[in-house]
């Protein structure tokens, strides 16, 4: 265990001492003990940097199941060191922003602050492991440390059912993953992802390829709320704000991000996966930020943004697969793609991270997030508005932000396409730049509805819970770092550049970087007049004449029924599910155990049937039959008369003296086929039970003592006289092909021999075979114990009248 | 004769399968009694029948029937006995605690018929 272990488990011992801390120490608010780890283990994956600056990881592994080939490998490359400074960076302002936004005196602090170390310790894990099963199980830490952070209110309904929601959803596409793993390391015989990428063109070819790729996908797809699965995220937003800013913002969306990315090496050279990825990235984008625009909460709007903004940077991943189709990076101007992926997956998460945090002090402040109630804050919250103003014109790709700049390289990835000469891409390419820019004009409308409606206009103060007033300092801090790195990152772009995009967008194209190369990145602000500057202005021309004329135009979207929604599909799906398998169970289930026995019988009838059919199984053989002699047949009509004197009988006394009558037909053949002993036990026995028959009508309850025949039923005639036949074939088959011979010979030579007896069947009994004979008399013993206990004990229900026949 | 045997235990199982299917909780333990006859018979007949004296050593035959057959047949008669004691118990005790041997009123149902 390295030092790196310790860093990725450290959050979950921090999560063990929490509890501790909050009770050994109330006067202090917990999340500040909490603070100090993230800020430590950011510092410690600063040091990391000047190691994948040169596009070399480090590696630390320790055997977690060696036999399994499962490994906890720890691994550093660019890709993982650039997010787990995004997890540890922005983990560490959204703790301190918690400070200040949770109670100390109202909330359960420790619950808060235990799933949040939990939910980091796991997504450090998903972004350092190497061996995909370890990876698999941080995946499924992160899911689950997600589902109790969003029903931390548990006692709100809406709470629990976005918790409930994003659980079913992405573990269900976690499933699907875990699918796609076992599915690549039964290709690649080995769990590692390094191994994996290195041979990547073998696996090119594997008939399990494509299943892989599509189970990895679904996994990628729902965690990173990709259309159809975006629907979980805006339900997650009756999480905190702090959760909100962090899981659903920064981190675990893009875990999905970061699998793409991870697995581009093995999958990227398949022209599914540039479809699939760079497809359905590019309609969430666009579908995301046009229902953005239709909402009115705000948390809602940013949750509608980022699906769209993950599906820009999963749009450009899939871009960047073509890259991998060249063989060096020389003029190979798709890196560029993804490039402008790594670049917009810092970028939204600083905007992101700072805008869902203004969100989180507007209602925090107001006591509302929703848009028609609010207006008029500028006065009020200048502090608060700024921040906001620089979120959202990021956001929009307005310069000087750093969102400018990567939507630039959107744009330019986007156009790039259209070059492109494989996968196809002629016919379809076209609608990649036009989605492209369709979506980012509503991506403007939204984001400028943010500052716009919540700032400016008339402050309606009737409509809002609490008087509104500036936030406490505390609380700002943690936006005003982002947004500072907003304007940071937007001025001054090769500050990232070197240190953290090129060993990233190494990690993810391996193939073409030869050693010692670099990729070139440099982000330039002015690319001079190109198609990508007059997009740009187009969308701001646009979006702005569509959001001054917003209201004339939103009725659009009562243009789509409520019905048809995927939420309502969602809902509806779950409710048919469960309201089938109840429709379903009940059908068969019926609680008569007369209805159990005809499956248990019709099954034995189907199966055996149809297996003696199937294999022709039917032989008649007569040269080994024993001679038909008259006393045999006088029994076998006594037995014939005796059953249907049971079935038609009248009275229930009949049928017990019938089945008396069974069991000495039975011992006299015994007799006949020369088994004495089984003759005596059998005729006792016979007797014994069928005076504890007696005894039983005895006590029948007065008012079902009137006597009736057994009602006919034709199904049960069926199934029983099928189970007959089928027993009677079985068996004249089964004699009719003996095998070989019995082992009786040993028996008959040795019983006086060796066991000194002259009775075989007692010497069977109790010296060659007399485990059997011990049981048995256990058997006796367990049941002679039961029914002495069930007559004698009789934990009575109250008042009942447990004397009745004592 | 192992033919005719072989009928006479599908007979007897038809029975007891038929009786199982029954409402009366009596006839369901009739029905496991020749459930077990049938199956005890089955047993003897597949070990052959009548091909030598009884399996006592004092009868100095030449050959013997299968002794093995008849030792598995003895414990079985006696677990069968065992377990039919204990349901006849069980049964007794329901009739004396809930005052019927239907089995649908068992269920908390009416009975229909």
């Amino acid at each position: 265990m390295s030092l790196l272990h310790v860093a990725i488990i450290s959050p979950f011992l921090m999560a063990i001492l929490v509890p501790f801390l909050y009770k050994g120490l109330r006067s202090i608010h917990t999340g500040w003990f909490v603070l100090a780890l993230p800020i430590l283990l950011f510092t410690y994956f600063l040091q990391w940097l000047p190691v994948t600056r040169k596009n070399e990881a480090i590696q630390e592994s320790m055997n977690w199941i060696p036999s399994l080939g499962i490994k906890f490998t720890a691994y550093v490359d660019g890709l993982g060191i650039l997010f787990a400074l995004l997890i540890t960076g922005i983990g560490a302002l959204v703790v301190l922003y918690s400070v200040f936004y949770l109670s100390k005196e109202r909330e359960n602090l420790h619950n808060f602050y235990v799933y949040l170390l939990m939910f980091m310790g796991a997504m450090l894990g998903v972004v350092l492991s190497d061996n995909l099963i370890t990876l698999y199980m941080f995946w499924e830490l992160t899911s689950i440390s997600s589902f109790l952070l969003i029903a931390y209110w548990y006692d709100r309904e809406r709470s629990r059912y976005g918790a409930l929601k994003s659980m079913l959803i992405t573990v269900f596409g976690g499933l699907s993953m875990l699918g796609g793993f076992l599915l690549l390391s039964i290709m690649g015989e080995t769990f590692s992802i390094r191994e994996l990428v290195a041979q990547a063109g073998e696996l090119n070819d594997h008939p399990l390829f494509l299943f892989a790729m599509v189970l990895v996908l679904l996994g990628a797809f729902t965690k990173s709320a990709q259309f159809p699965f975006y629907i979980w995220l805006p339900d997650a937003m009756e999480a905190p704000t702090p959760v909100s800013a962090y899981l659903h913002s920064a981190t675990m969306v893009k875990a999905g991000i970061y699998l793409v990315a991870r697995l581009s090496p093995i999958f990227a050279f398949s022209e599914y996966w540039f479809w699939l990825v760079g497809g359905i990235g590019i309609f969430t984008l666009f579908w995301g930020s046009f229902n953005a625009v239709k909402q009115t909460d705000l948390k809602g709007i940013l949750a509608f943004s980022t699906v769209s903004q993950l599906g820009l940077i999963m749009s450009l991943l899939g871009a960047g697969a073509a890259a991998l189709h060249y063989d060096s990076l020389k003029d190979n101007i798709y890196t560029a793609a993804t490039i402008a992926a790594v670049f917009h997956l810092i970028n939204h998460a600083t905007f992101k991270g700072s805008l869902f945090m203004v969100v989180g002090i507007v209602d925090h402040e107001t006591g509302t997030r929703d848009i028609r109630k609010l207006g008029g804050l500028l006065g009020l919250m200048p502090v608060t508005f700024t921040i906001a103003v620089i979120g959202a014109f990021s956001m929009a790709g307005l310069p000087p932000f750093n969102g400018f700049l990567s939507k630039e390289m959107f744009f330019t990835g986007m156009i790039q396409l259209l070059n492109v000469d494989i996968f196809n891409l002629q016919t379809w390419g076209m609608l990649f730049p036009v989605l492209a820019w369709v979506g980012s004009v509503f991506t403007f409308i939204y984001s400028m509805m943010i500052v716009f409606k919540t700032f400016t206009g008339k402050l309606q103060p009737e409509k809002l819970p609490r008087t509104p007033h500036e936030a406490p300092f505390g609380m700002l801090v943690s936006p005003m770092i982002l947004a500072a790195l907003v304007v940071l990152f937007g001025i001054f772009p090769n500050l990232l550049s070197y240190s953290l995009i090129q060993p990233a967008v190494a990690a993810v194209i391996p193939s073409l970087i030869g050693p010692g190369e670099q990729v070139p990145v440099h982000i330039s602000h002015w690319h001079g007049f190109k198609p990508e500057l007059f997009m740009t202005i187009g969308v701001v021309a646009l979006g702005t004449a569509m959001y001054v004329t917003l209201n004339k135009w939103s009725k659009v979207y009562q243009l789509f029924p409520g019905k048809v929604t995927l939420n309502a599909l969602y809902d509806t799906g779950l409710y048919s599910a469960e309201r089938g398998s109840y429709t379903l169970t009940k059908s068969y289930m019926t609680g008569f155990i007369r209805t159990y026995l005809v499956y248990i019988f019709a099954f034995f009838i189907g199966i055996l049937g149809f297996t003696m059919w199937n294999q022709q199984a039917f032989t008649f053989k007569t040269d080994q039959l024993a001679p038909i002699g008259v006393y045999e047949v006088v029994l076998v009509l006594v037995i014939a008369a005796s059953l249907v004197t049971i079935l038609s009988a009248k009275s229930r006394l009949t049928s017990i003296i019938a089945l008396g009558a069974v069991g000495s037909a039975v011992s006299l053949f015994f007799v006949i086929f020369r088994a004495p002993d089984l003759a005596l036990t059998q005729l006792v026995i016979e007797t014994v039970s069928v005076a504890l028959f007696l005894l039983c009508f005895y006590h029948l309850p007065q008012l079902s003592r009137h006597e009736e025949r057994m009602s006919f039923r034709l199904g049960n005639l069926l199934v029983s006289a099928g189970v007959g036949i089928v027993v009677v074939l079985i068996a004249i088959s089964a004699h009719s092909n003996k095998m070989f011979e019995s082992i009786s010979k040993y028996y008959v030579e040795n019983t006086y021999d060796k066991a000194g007896g002259e009775n075989m069947v007692n010497v069977i009994l109790v010296d060659f075979r007399g485990f059997d004979t011990l049981f048995e008399v256990c058997v006796l013993g367990i049941a002679a114990l039961g029914i002495y206990g069930m007559i004698k004990l009789r934990l009575e229900k109250k008042g009942g009248k447990s004397d009745e026949n004592e | 004769m192992e033919i005719l045997m072989s009928i006479v235990a599908g007979l007897l199982l038809a029975s007891a399968v038929y009786l199982m299917l029954s409402k009366s909780l009596l006839r369901i333990i009739i029905g496991t009694g020749l459930l077990s006859h049938g199956a005890h018979l089955l047993i003897l007949t597949m070990g052959g029948l009548k091909s030598g004296a009884a399996p006592l050593l004092g009868q100095h035959a030449k050959a013997y029937v299968d002794p093995l057959p008849q030792a598995l047949i003895l414990t079985a008669i006696v677990i069968s006995f065992g377990v039919t004691a204990f349901f006849l118990v069980l049964a007794y005790r329901a009739y004396q605690e809930l005052g019927t041997d239907n089995m649908d009123e068992m269920r908390g149902t009416k009975a229909n018929d």
